[in-house]
């Protein structure tokens, strides 16, 4: 396998490759129920877009990813973002409004941005954005590929169509990641796509790798196939992963039966992947999780909040800043 | 003098020469055809690899300039026509304009999105629009345009340069114009400042007390100059005209010190007239003074049409200018 993203970057020695999955999902797990949390008990104002259940996508695409390679995330980014190996409190504190947070509070859950990972809450606008930067990367020779998180609701957006033709034709170094949670907010797949997912990438000549599959593992495989595919230099590839979603689209917009939520619950990618990790040493792991996430938003909580300074009320981005 | 059309020209392969992180990208500008006004004509021949045409994706490929721009080239996207801005204005507004801020500071743009706007070509209600007052005052992008006073090849250096994105406006009927030369033929009755800015602002001053101040941009300070002169000529009515290159982020600082001689202001644009530039710059100089007298030219709230007697009559004219200065002495009833 290729190298571990989150690992690398913070320099953590190597530790057994499943316990090192688990402990990547368990973590974007624990995040985002505590984030969901800290929402019910009014610490967060806006909205969030959680991953709960889509774990394994993150933990496996950035099991094998370069720490170099440049990453474009949608709306529901956190679980991308940690797996990236992205710090959980300057995301809690992003998340909170907070001058310590990734962008200083003016961003918030969907609009982060952290080394090469960069995120923004518009579908379907971020991939053209993310074939350009697949062209720079390719004109500039640096050997970097550019990862583009989309979902199956984005598969209603004109730009994707535009993004892929572009890519293809050029033969750019990047990678789209659909990852297809049966929904679009509230509305199911079968309202909303027609055809074939697959079908849509491969009319554009770009290979797809399709997997239904909670299992990190797998996911883990496909992506490295995948990510191999797009450094040979001979253009985009796809990844398309069929997953669930347990917790709601945002926080309350939830309009599924209790039935279909229990149903869904056996493809819980964390059990899977637990049972192969030994018992003490999981255990071992939960607990550091524990605490970097309850250190992450205490310290985010008592963090002070930004305050607008406008030098120039004509025109307020030109000479605004934060004080920080 | 050389044309409008050809410094814009100049600019661009000016930029290509120094500095290789120029890259031009749009539809049909290559070589022999090289784009549909011709502006990136020779640029593809002398910069094979950086020359980049493009499928019919106009969205895209202002994202994919967003794009190259945070991964440290400097894209210039032509858009072939202006009325498509209207396909460009999700990659404009939610994203190039946002990064920056929305990434505090961390990140910045720098890409030119170029297009050609403007009527009286007879290219009926989808390619005769001025349109760039739909991106007026969007936080983070600015909006530019050449005229025939200031260099054309100056202003778009300047803006390949700026490190934030910049929405470039270029009249069509300006491509073939040519230069003004300070002290002669149209000019030899003014005396000009000029703001110290990358995109600056024109003051023309006349000879004797000025009556009115004429706020314009663009193509229609042609119109506005054939009306200060007309004014002149057969009225006996010195007026000033302020010529802005850019439009947004509004600066009203030029404005002011001619408002301050003739109390009454006029402005000129192709633009329709409701919710324009022109109610802008008025609102903000009746903000500053009170007992200011406004009227705005522009583009009646229609449809550009085919038909020339159609368009002419929807689109602001030399005349319109006149009258409404007319007006504004109390040498015309309202």
């Amino acid at each position: 396998m290729g190298s571990d993203a989150f690992r690398v970057r913070y320099n953590v020695p190597v530790m057994d490759e499943h316990l090192s999955l688990y402990k990547t999902m368990f973590l974007i797990r624990q995040f985002e129920e505590r984030l969901l949390t800290e929402f019910s008990k009014g610490k967060l104002v806006g909205t969030t877009h959680t991953s709960i259940g889509q774990e394994a996508d993150a933990a496996g695409i950035f099991s094998v990813t370069d720490p170099e390679d440049i990453v474009f995330s949608n709306h529901r980014c956190h679980g991308h973002f940690l797996a990236y190996g992205g710090e959980p409190y300057r995301l809690a504190a992003e998340l909170m409004g907070k001058t310590t947070g990734l962008v200083g509070g003016r961003g918030g859950s969907q609009h982060i941005h952290w080394r090469n990972f960069y995120s923004n809450g518009i579908q379907g606008g971020i991939t053209p954005v993310a074939t350009g930067m697949a062209l720079a990367e390719k004109i500039r020779k640096t050997g970097k590929i550019v990862l583009v998180f989309i979902g199956d609701g984005t598969l209603g957006e004109g730009t994707l169509y535009e993004s892929l033709n572009i890519a293809a034709l050029w033969k750019l170094p990047i990678l789209f990641v659909l990852e297809d949670n049966h929904y679009a907010q509230t509305t199911p797949v079968e309202k909303g796509v027609a055809g074939s997912m697959a079908g849509r990438f491969a009319a554009f000549g770009i290979p797809v790798w399709e997997r239904d599959t909670t299992d990190v593992m797998v996911v883990q495989s496909a992506a490295d196939e995948t990510i191999k595919s797009v450094r040979t230099g001979d253009g985009p590839a796809c990844l398309i992963l069929h997953t669930y979603r347990f917790s709601a689209h945002s926080k309350g917009d939830d309009p599924r039966s209790a039935e279909e939520l229990t149903r869904i619950r056996q493809f819980d990618p964390l059990p899977i992947q637990g049972r192969r990790v030994n018992e003490e040493e999981r255990v071992k792991a939960e607990s550091e999780v524990a605490f970097v996430i309850k250190d992450a938003f205490t310290h985010a909580d008592a963090d002070p909040a930004p305050r607008l300074v406008v030098e120039n009320k004509a025109s307020p981005t030109e000479h605004s800043t934060l004080d920080l | 003098m050389p044309s409008v059309l050809e410094r814009l020209n100049y600019a661009l392969q000016h930029a290509m020469e120094t500095d290789e992180r120029v890259h031009v990208l749009g539809e049909d500008i290559l070589d022999p055809y090289g784009g549909a006004f011709k502006v990136t004509r020779g640029l593809s021949t002398k910069f094979p690899e950086r020359v980049l045409t493009t499928p019919i994706s106009e969205a895209a490929i202002v994202g994919v300039g967003s794009g190259m721009a945070l991964r440290g080239l400097r894209p210039v996207v032509e858009i072939m026509f202006g009325d498509f801005v209207t396909l460009i204005s999700d990659q404009l507004v939610n994203h190039a304009s946002k990064f920056r801020w929305m990434y505090n500071d961390q990140v910045r743009v720098p890409m030119v999105v170029r297009t050609p706007m403007g009527g009286r070509r007879g290219y009926g209600p989808t390619h005769s629009q001025s349109l760039e007052k739909l991106f007026l005052g969007v936080p983070g992008l600015k909006v530019v345009a050449p005229n025939t006073l200031g260099d054309p090849a100056e202003l778009l250096t300047n803006a390949i340069n700026d490190e934030d994105p910049v929405l470039f406006i270029e009249h069509k009927l300006l491509y073939p114009r040519p230069l003004l030369e300070g002290g002669k033929g149209d000019l030899v009755d003014f005396e000009i400042e000029e703001t110290e800015d990358g995109y600056p602002a024109f003051t023309l001053h006349s000879a004797e007390r000025p009556q009115v101040t004429i706020a314009c941009y663009g193509y229609n300070f042609e119109l506005t100059r054939s009306a200060a002169i007309n004014l002149l000529m057969e009225h006996e009515i010195f007026v000033e005209i302020v010529l802005f290159s850019q439009l947004s982020p509004f600066e009203l600082e030029p404005l002011f010190p001619s408002l301050g001689r003739t109390r009454k202001l006029l402005t000129v644009e192709e633009g329709t007239i409701s919710l324009g530039w022109g109610a802008e710059v008025a609102a903000r100089a009746v903000e500053r003074l009170d007992d200011l007298q406004v009227r705005r030219v522009a583009a009646l709230d229609f449809p550009i049409a085919n038909a020339k007697s159609l368009e002419d009559a929807i689109l602001p004219a030399m005349q319109d200018i006149i009258n409404a200065v007319l007006k504004l002495t109390g040498r015309h009833k309202e």
